[in-house]
Formats: C-alpha cells, sequence, structure tokens
C-alpha cells in the first residue's frame, strides 16, 4: 500500500498526448481497460493525425488520447482534462488551450531541445518562463529516466526511449491507484516472442509506478471509486468493435450468412478488420476493387439470400449511391453503415463530423427513400446494427445506419447481453407461387407485397418455380414485369415510399426525458451528441434549467409521435456537427421553429458548451413573451 | 501451372444441382420467359438468345439454379428473355454483382450478359478485377462496337476515327481489344466467337460454362443500326474464310487455307505456309501457364481484321476466389467444430478482458 495520502475524487479526465510515434493510442487503451476493470464507468476520445508517420516533433504529428472516468455514469469523454500528459512540445502547445488553468501539465522536459521547442515555434521552453505559471507543472525526464531504468537491458538506446510511454502510464496508474496486473497481462501477451521488449516495458511500467510511490513531487495520490452499474458481465468496447459484433450477432440471430463487402477507408476499416477475424461464425469478408464494387457484391448476396453488408464513410457512400438506388428498386435488403467523417471530399478523414445525414436522406438519384437510423453511444452500435437488419429483412429495403468517428473510436463499458435476449431476426423466404396467371396456372409474382409491411417476397434463386427477373428499370406492380406505364410509375413510386412509411409501425414512439415535468425547452439530438447532450442537459438542470431532453434512432422514418413532441415544447433546439440537416428535415416535415446549434469542427461538442446554449436558450424564452 | 490443389472442384458447374435423370429432359422452350423480346429487327442478339437458350438445357442443371446478372445496354436486357433466376443492375456493375452472388452460392450456376461499353467502359475495372479474382462464373461480352441503347455513340472498342454522333469528326481515342485486355489481366479462360456462327458460339459457350473460373467470352455482336457491317469482313463467306484463325489446341494456328502464324522474335507473323520454316510455325496451347502466347495471338488483329482468332484463347486451372472464400469460413468453422451455437458467439461478446458487477 502506499505511504502517501489518498484523496478521493468524483471524475477525472486525462489526455494522453505525444507525437505520433509515442504510443499514445496504446497508453490510453490500457489506462482504460485497467480503469474499467476497477469498476469506473469510462468515456474516451482518440484524436490521430490522418498521416501514417506525420513529421516528428511537428503540430500535425500529435496524436492523443483523452479518457473521461468517474465513480458515477459518464456521458462523454470530458470536456476539459484535469490531467496532460506532454510528451513533447508539440504535444503541449497543441492541447495546452483546451487543459483549464489549475490542471496538472506532466512533461516530458528531455523532448524539449532547442530543436524540437523551434519545431513548433516556441522561441524559450515554456517550462522554463513563467507562461505555465497558472497549471501545476511536473517536469519530468521521463525519457532518461526510462532509459536509466533499463541501463541493464541489452537493447539499443531507441529501443529503451520507446518504453518512456510505459512509464508514463506506470506514473499515472500510481497518481490514479490504478492496478498493474492488466497491463502486464497485456504485455505479456503482445510481446511473447521478444522476452526482452518484454521485460523491458514491465520494467519501464513499474519504475514509473515506484517514482510516483517515492518521489516529493507527487504529495497525494488519487482514488476514484467504481461507479454504481447494473450488475452484470462488462468489457470495454470501441464503436467499431460493437458495430463487428452487432453485425455477428444479426447475422447469428437471422440465420442468414453474412457477407461484408467493403473497400477500405477511414474510419470505417476496423469493422472490416473485426469481421475478417470472425469466419467461425460463418462471416465473409470480400475486400472489394472499389467502393461501387464492395456494395455491388453486397447486393449480390443479398439477392442469394445472405445478409449484405457494406461498410464505408461520406465518400464511399457518395460513390455507392446508384447501386443503393439498385436495392431500393429491387428492393432486397441491405446494410450500409457510414461511419461519418469530416467532409465535404476527403475532408477531414479522422475526425468526426455528423454531416452525411441528408446524403443518407436523399443522396439518389429519384424518388429513392429507404431506412435510416443513427447510433447514439459506442457500444450503442450494437444495438443499431441489430435493428439496421431487422429493418433491412422485414422491409426488403436498404438500411443506411450512421455512426461516425467519434463512436468508431471512442470507447466505453458494454454489458455484454446474452444471446438469447437479442432479437429474434429469423426470416422466411418465399417457397411457392403467390399468384396466378392469366390461364389461371400458379406463377410467382415478384412485386406481390405484403398487406402489413408491403414488402415485396423474397424469393431466392435455387428456389424451383419461382424464377423471376428483377432490376433497376421500372416494374409493373405485383408482376415485376418491365413497365414504362405513367400509371404504374406512379403507384410504384408511392408503394415504395409507403413502404418505408410503414416502418414506423414497428418503432418505439419517441421518449422524452423531463424530470421536472417543467420544461419549456426541448433539446433535441441524433447519433453521437447522445453524450455531450446528455451531459449539458444534468448541467443545466443542476444550474436550476429545467430542460427536456430527446434522441433520435430512427431517422427515416421518424417515431409517428415526433410530431406531437416537437410541438409540446416552446423551444425545441436541435444540436449538431453539421449545419442543420437534422434541423432542415424537422422544419420541413412538422412546420415547427426548431433551432438549431452547429459546430463542425471535427470534434465532439463539449458539454459545457451546450449547457449554455440550453441556458441562453431558457432564458430568451422568458424574455420573448409568448 | 501456379494451382496448389486444394481438392477442389474443377468443373464450372461442380455443386449445381442437377436435374433429375429421370424427369423429362429440359427444351429450349423451359428456358425461354413469357417476355416480348425488344431488340431491333436483325440485331445480333437474336442470334446469342436464341444460342444461350438451345444450349442451356445441354447444360443439364436445374433451371431455377440458374442466374443471369447483367448491367445496362442492349444485350442486357438477355435476362429478362430467360426464364432463369435473373438481375438486369445498373451499369458496368454486373461483375461485381455477379461476384458477391457466385461466393457465396456455391450451388448457383453464374452468368454475366455485358456489352463493350458496359464491361470496358464504365465497368472496366469490376472487369479486370473479377478476372484477376477467377470468380466461378461465366462473363459474356457482346462487342458491337458501339453504343446502341444511347443511341449511337463510339465505345471503347470502336476503331480510331469511327464518326458518331459524339465524334461528327472521327474518334481519336485507342480502342481496347477485349481479348487481349482479359489475358492481361492473367482471366484463366478467354475465348471469342461471333453472333452469327452458332456452332463456334454453342462449343465455346460449352467450354467456358465447363471452366471453373472467370470465363470471359468476347462475341462479336452486329448492331444493323447503329454500327452495321462492324464485322462484315470475316462474316462475308470468302473474305472472312482468309481473314479468320480458328484456334485449335495442339494444332498449328492457320489463318485461311494456306496462311500460318510464325514467331518473329518476340511477337508473330502471318507467312504463306509454303514459306514457312516448320519450327517457327505456333502450335496454339490453351493450357500454357504463362499468358504470353495467347497474348501474341490476340494482337494479330491490329484492328483491320486482316487477321482474327477465332476460339479458346487460353484455358488454364487456377484456384478460384469463391471456392477459397468458403475455404476459409468452412475452415474456420471445422477447426473451432462446427458452425458457432449460442454459446460460441456469447465467447465471441464477452471476449477476454471482462469484468463483473455484483448488483
Ligand atoms: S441498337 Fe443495335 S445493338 Fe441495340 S438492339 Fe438495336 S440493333 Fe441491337
Amino acid at each position: 500500500m502506499s505511504s502517501k495520502p489518498t484523496r478521493r475524487l468524483d471524475r477525472v479526465v486525462i489526455r494522453f498526448a505525444g507525437d505520433s510515434g509515442d504510443g499514445m493510442q496504446l497508453t490510453g487503451d490500457r489506462f482504460t481497460s485497467d480503469t474499467a476493470a476497477l469498476g469506473n464507468d469510462i468515456s474516451t476520445l482518440p484524436n490521430f493525425p490522418a498521416e501514417i508517420r506525420a513529421p516528428q516533433g511537428t503540430l500535425p504529428g500529435v496524436s492523443s488520447f483523452q479518457l473521461h472516468f468517474a465513480d458515477h455514469d459518464v456521458m462523454t469523454p470530458g470536456d476539459a482534462p484535469d490531467v496532460l500528459v506532454a510528451m513533447n512540445p508539440a504535444a503541449l502547445k497543441a492541447n495546452l488551450a483546451d487543459v483549464p488553468r489549475g490542471s496538472t501539465l506532466i512533461i516530458n522536459t528531455d523532448e524539449f531541445t532547442k530543436r524540437n521547442l523551434a519545431k513548433v515555434g516556441y522561441a524559450v521552453s515554456p517550462v522554463d518562463d513563467e507562461s505555465l505559471a497558472s497549471w501545476h507543472v511536473h517536469s519530468l525526464p521521463l525519457t532518461t529516466m526510462t532509459v536509466e531504468a533499463l541501463a541493464d537491458y541489452g537493447l539499443t538506446r531507441k529501443e529503451k526511449e520507446r518504453a518512456k510511454n510505459m512509464l508514463a502510464l506506470g506514473l499515472l496508474s500510481w497518481l490514479y491507484s490504478r492496478p498493474l496486473e492488466g497491463t502486464e497481462a497485456f504485455l505479456r501477451a503482445k510481446f511473447a516472442r521478444a522476452p526482452e521488449v518484454l521485460e523491458a516495458n514491465l520494467t519501464a511500467l513499474r519504475a514509473g509506478h515506484a517514482y510516483g510511490e517515492t518521489t516529493e513531487d507527487f504529495a497525494v495520490r488519487f482514488e476514484v471509486a467504481p461507479a454504481p452499474m447494473h450488475a452484470g458481465t462488462y468489457r470495454t468496447l470501441t464503436g467499431n468493435q460493437a458495430m463487428a459484433l452487432g453485425l455477428v450477432s444479426a447475422s447469428h440471430r437471422s440465420g442468414l450468412p453474412l457477407v461484408l463487402g467493403s473497400y477500405p477507408i477511414t474510419p470505417a476499416s476496423d469493422v472490416l478488420h473485426a469481421l475478417s477475424t470472425m469466419k467461425r461464425y460463418g462471416i465473409t469478408t470480400l475486400q472489394a476493387e472499389d467502393e461501387i464494387a464492395a456494395v455491388g457484391m453486397a447486393l449480390g448476396v443479398s439477392f442469394g439470400g445472405g445478409l449484405g453488408v457494406t461498410t464505408t464513410s461520406g465518400p464511399g457512400l457518395a460513390l455507392k449511391s446508384e447501386t443503393i438506388g439498385l436495392a431500393v428498386a429491387t428492393e432486397l435488403p441491405l446494410i450500409v453503415i457510414d461511419v461519418q467523417r469530416g467532409g465535404p471530399s476527403t475532408g477531414l478523414p479522422t475526425k468526426t463530423e455528423q454531416s452525411d445525414l441528408l446524403q443518407a436522406m436523399h443522396g439518389r438519384n429519384g424518388e429513392s427513400p429507404l431506412a435510416v437510423i443513427a447510433a447514439q453511444s459506442p457500444t450503442d452500435c450494437f444495438d443499431a446494427a441489430l435493428e439496421a437488419v431487422r429493418i433491412a429483412t422485414t422491409y426488403r429495403t436498404p438500411v443506411i445506419l450512421l455512426s461516425d468517428g467519434y463512436l468508431a473510436n471512442g470507447s466505453e463499458p458494454w454489458p455484454v447481453p446474452e444471446v438469447a435476449d437479442l432479437p429474434d431476426l429469423e426470416v422466411e423466404f418465399a417457397t411457392r407461387p403467390n399468384g396466378v396467371d392469366d390461364k389461371g396456372e400458379p406463377v410467382f409474382h415478384p412485386y406481390a407485397r405484403d398487406e402489413a409491411t408491403l414488402a415485396r417476397a423474397w424469393a431466392i434463386p435455387g428456389t424451383a418455380g419461382l424464377e423471376h427477373r428483377i432490376g433497376g428499370i421500372e416494374k409493373a406492380d405485383v408482376t415485376g414485369h418491365i413497365s414504362y406505364d405513367p400509371d404504374n410509375h406512379d403507384r410504384m413510386v408511392r408503394l415504395r415510399q409507403a413502404k418505408i412509411d410503414r416502418i414506423a409501425d414497428t418503432v418505439p414512439p419517441l421518449e422524452v426525458e423531463d424530470p421536472s415535468g417543467e420544461a419549456k425547452v426541448l433539446v433535441l439530438g441524433w447519433g453521437s451528441t447522445y453524450g455531450p447532450i446528455s451531459a449539458a442537459t444534468r448541467l443545466a438542470r443542476a444550474a436550476g434549467t429545467p430542460v427536456a431532453r430527446a434522441h433520435l434512432r430512427h431517422l427515416n422514418p421518424f417515431p409517428r409521435n415526433l410530431g406531437d413532441v416537437l410541438r409540446r415544447y416552446e423551444r425545441v433546439i436541435v444540436p449538431e456537427m453539421n449545419l442543420g440537416q437534422l434541423a432542415m428535415l424537422l422544419r420541413a416535415r412538422y412546420l415547427v421553429d426548431v433551432r438549431s446549434h452547429t459546430a463542425v469542427r471535427g470534434l465532439p461538442f463539449t458539454s459545457a458548451e451546450l449547457a449554455e446554449v440550453l441556458h441562453a436558450q431558457a432564458l430568451d424564452l422568458q424574455e420573448v413573451p409568448s | 501451372m501456379t494451382s496448389t490443389d486444394l481438392g477442389m472442384p474443377s468443373l464450372g458447374t461442380q455443386g449445381v444441382p442437377r436435374l433429375d435423370p429421370e424427369a423429362p429432359a429440359q427444351t429450349k422452350k423451359d428456358f425461354t420467359s413469357d417476355q416480348e423480346v425488344r431488340w431491333c429487327p436483325g440485331c445480333g442478339d437474336y442470334a446469342v438468345l436464341a444460342a444461350v437458350q438451345g444450349f442451356l438445357p445441354d447444360l443439364g442443371l436445374r433451371r431455377e439454379n440458374i442466374v443471369f446478372v447483367s448491367g445496362i445496354g442492349c444485350s442486357s436486357r438477355f435476362p429478362y428473355y430467360l426464364d432463369t433466376y435473373g438481375m438486369h443492375s445498373i451499369h458496368g456493375r454486373a461483375p461485381a454483382i455477379a461476384t458477391g452472388l457466385a461466393t457465396t452460392r456455391e450451388d448457383l450456376s453464374v452468368w454475366v450478359v455485358t456489352g463493350d461499353g458496359d464491361a470496358l467502359s464504365i465497368g472496366g475495372n469490376h472487369l479486370i478485377h473479377a478476372l484477376r479474382r477467377n470468380v466461378n462464373m461465366t462473363i459474356l461480352l457482346f462487342n458491337n462496337k458501339i453504343y446502341g441503347l444511347t443511341k449511337g455513340q463510339y465505345s471503347p472498342t470502336s476503331d480510331v476515327g469511327t464518326v458518331t454522333k459524339s465524334t461528327p469528326v472521327g474518334s481519336v481515342d485507342h480502342p481496347f481489344n477485349p481479348v487481349s485486355l482479359a489475358l492481361g489481366a492473367e482471366a484463366t479462360f478467354v475465348a471469342r466467337t461471333m453472333d452469327s456462327d452458332r456452332a463456334h458460339l454453342t462449343q465455346v459457350l460449352k467450354a467456358a460454362a465447363a471452366h471453373r473460373g472467370t470465363a470471359l467470352v468476347e462475341i462479336y455482336q452486329n448492331c444493323p443500326i447503329f454500327n452495321d457491317g462492324a464485322f462484315q469482313l470475316i462474316k462475308d463467306r470468302d473474305e472472312g474464310r482468309a481473314r479468320l484463325a480458328h484456334l485449335v489446341d495442339g494444332e498449328p494456328v492457320r489463318v485461311g487455307e494456306d496462311h500460318v502464324v510464325v514467331r518473329d522474335g518476340s511477337a508473330l507473323r502471318v507467312v504463306p505456309e509454303a514459306t514457312a520454316d516448320p519450327s517457327d510455325v505456333v502450335v496454339h496451347d490453351a493450357a500454357a501457364p504463362e499468358p504470353t502466347q495467347a497474348f501474341a495471338l490476340s494482337r494479330l488483329d491490329d484492328g483491320t481484321m486482316s487477321h482474327v482468332p477465332m476460339g479458346i484463347f487460353r484455358q488454364v486451372d487456377r484456384p478460384t476466389y469463391d471456392d477459397q472464400v468458403r475455404a476459409q469460413v468452412d475452415g474456420a468453422r471445422a477447426a473451432a467444430g462446427g458452425p458457432a451455437g449460442d454459446d460460441d458467439l456469447q465467447a465471441l461478446l464477452l471476449g477476454k478482458d471482462t469484468w463483473t458487477v455484483t448488483g
């Protein structure tokens, strides 16, 4: 046990920042796992450059990992770090503005050389002048300490230096009373084939821990009690991992073999990577020659009676549009997962944004309705994937599932569900003729519809007697023959729309959270703003502003009660990481004067920023005579 | 031969359910849908359709296990006229859609119908990747050297100088030779045939269907409306006889009655048989591991149709993409003791790094 006094905190936000090559993502991941194992609630935000190896020591090369852990439930990765670990001057410079005065800076002074300082425009080292006086600064030669701790190892200096992230992790683990065992086990597995590197990393980790214990630089250590969580077995998951697990589960529960057609694209590729390791579960992954082929392969799979899935990001969704339109016309199930990133064009590949909503809704030629849903947190990607499959197979329609870069790479604890409790997604294929021809002979009508869902029959090749042809050219209602008849086209356009509208029959009503029951302001969100909005709502309520909150999973069709919900409040605020795309849809659809709050900085909203908006809107409402 | 023996089927239609031998034989009529055929009068597509409808019963496969996928263009209407499963998809993408279908459904005989614009222009990328992957399917590439459906613009196989509505003073871009392109992509089966030669067409289709892997069949097809007579030089009885080189595996390559193809350095040349050194005469070897000689043969036609090889240029065995993809999935399942049950999925969901909260 530690000889130093321990102070209890209810929440902590730590940001590890360094050069891309400094291993900050790994450090953050490990701290997250060890923290999760202690029972804290957690939310994380990795932030890394688009370049694989940006020039060393420069601002564009800074990579960071922020995590927020607490003794209560956590909604966001935290607005502002309580501790910034800066492994070099660039990391300090790039992140200092986010760190409130009074917070702690742990700085690796070894990297604060003249050359490195000059690279980021520091004339004098900020460690040496007064510029950091309002922060608690721990200036530590982390690199030298690591090399000294590893003096007895037969590794090169460079190899020894590489373990400095473990030394920093050890120190932070001491500071926040985290156990080392989890990371030790991780390192053992990772370096099983390089015993010396393993030992060096373990030594550096323990040296960091021991340093905290012995140095006078740190007078107290902290602890954060476990958060009250529902009983159960937990693990941490990123959004992309959760998405992959959701898809595998959907395949299992539907009994349909899942085939992913995908082309690598940031930040969606990890779903492809994850699914490619799941062959044992009957999962097939096809890395296509381009985005168009990827969705084409998926559609071919669906035609054959499998679960066709494609994963992409905004630019890829643009390329897939025409094939998605074909899926609309052929009325086949198709899962399209768009992990949104900053746009337009290449935009900000590693940053987050919600700006593909209108593309998902309308980005195709013709009247081309399909289902659109969004995931709201990293682990919610699991449930969203199951829901996407439910809609696609029930209604024989493409479903666009929107995630984003923040969800994809962010992580949080996940109560692992029981497989038996997952939704039953069993599907039935057509097996026999469903009509008669002119001569009274039984025939199969590919465009005859189910009365309740308006879905057409899914008759797959290999089924005798149901041979039929589908395609992108307009089809006659019921028979599916090519038809240029004006009235038929009008009817088919309306039928396709009506079918999508029918999905709302199976969408639960939108729930509103309004503990006081007195709110006049409703904040409505969709997608990954769930965390920041929830946290902001709490802040606003704690400050005495009653605010109602609701969050949309289903974006097309909307839940049936959405219009009523909107009209119930004097003011509706819609925060979005775009220029107001949902707000535009709501205004058009419900003629409600929703107020948009937007930011497109490639980063999630902070809860403080949103709380201020809620506050201002509530005040404004008081001043407006109603 | 680069292929490794995976113990995989070697016949294109292996794995596809066959008709009960006791059942009445299928006929052309069984493969003819009730849809009115809507190509222009005299279009070469009619002949190909008739040949395909006539030949499909010979495969002895169950009709419901045959799928035709097409792109966009005149020929891509093909699936509507066959009473099998079919998808008339979008421009250029049929090979991609067929790849997804063929990879997951070993029990289907998958056919792609495409044209020179569909396969070589807008869908060029999908075509070459299907060929290099060697997905088990047969691609019928109708080459009429023109865009028919959009009313007569030049295509990527049109000769330089082709005057069309979009090239009033003649096209300037160099055309693709589809056979050369396919061989360059290392396709395992490449053949050329002609709409008007029913017997040859049927023979080539049969070989293509039997091939396990992607079979590309270029079909010279006349478009009487926008590019009439594009292949007249070789269709003409007398002219054609002197220009065509019918490729026969294991036989010297002859052009017309009295010319042969000889090696001349790294290229091939057509010379009178009488003057040829017998040791220089090219003997066709469709199964040659390297596509080099087949490629050289494909270059015999310099665009003037002076010497046009017809038949199977290349036919080699290489493990197919779909067989290998399925083998990986099946192998992973077998290694884990069979298809995943609830417990297996539960273990996956739990992962290796869990903690428990007691209520
Ligand atoms: S335009 Fe040409 S290719 Fe098209 S159907 Fe008419 S004749 Fe045939």
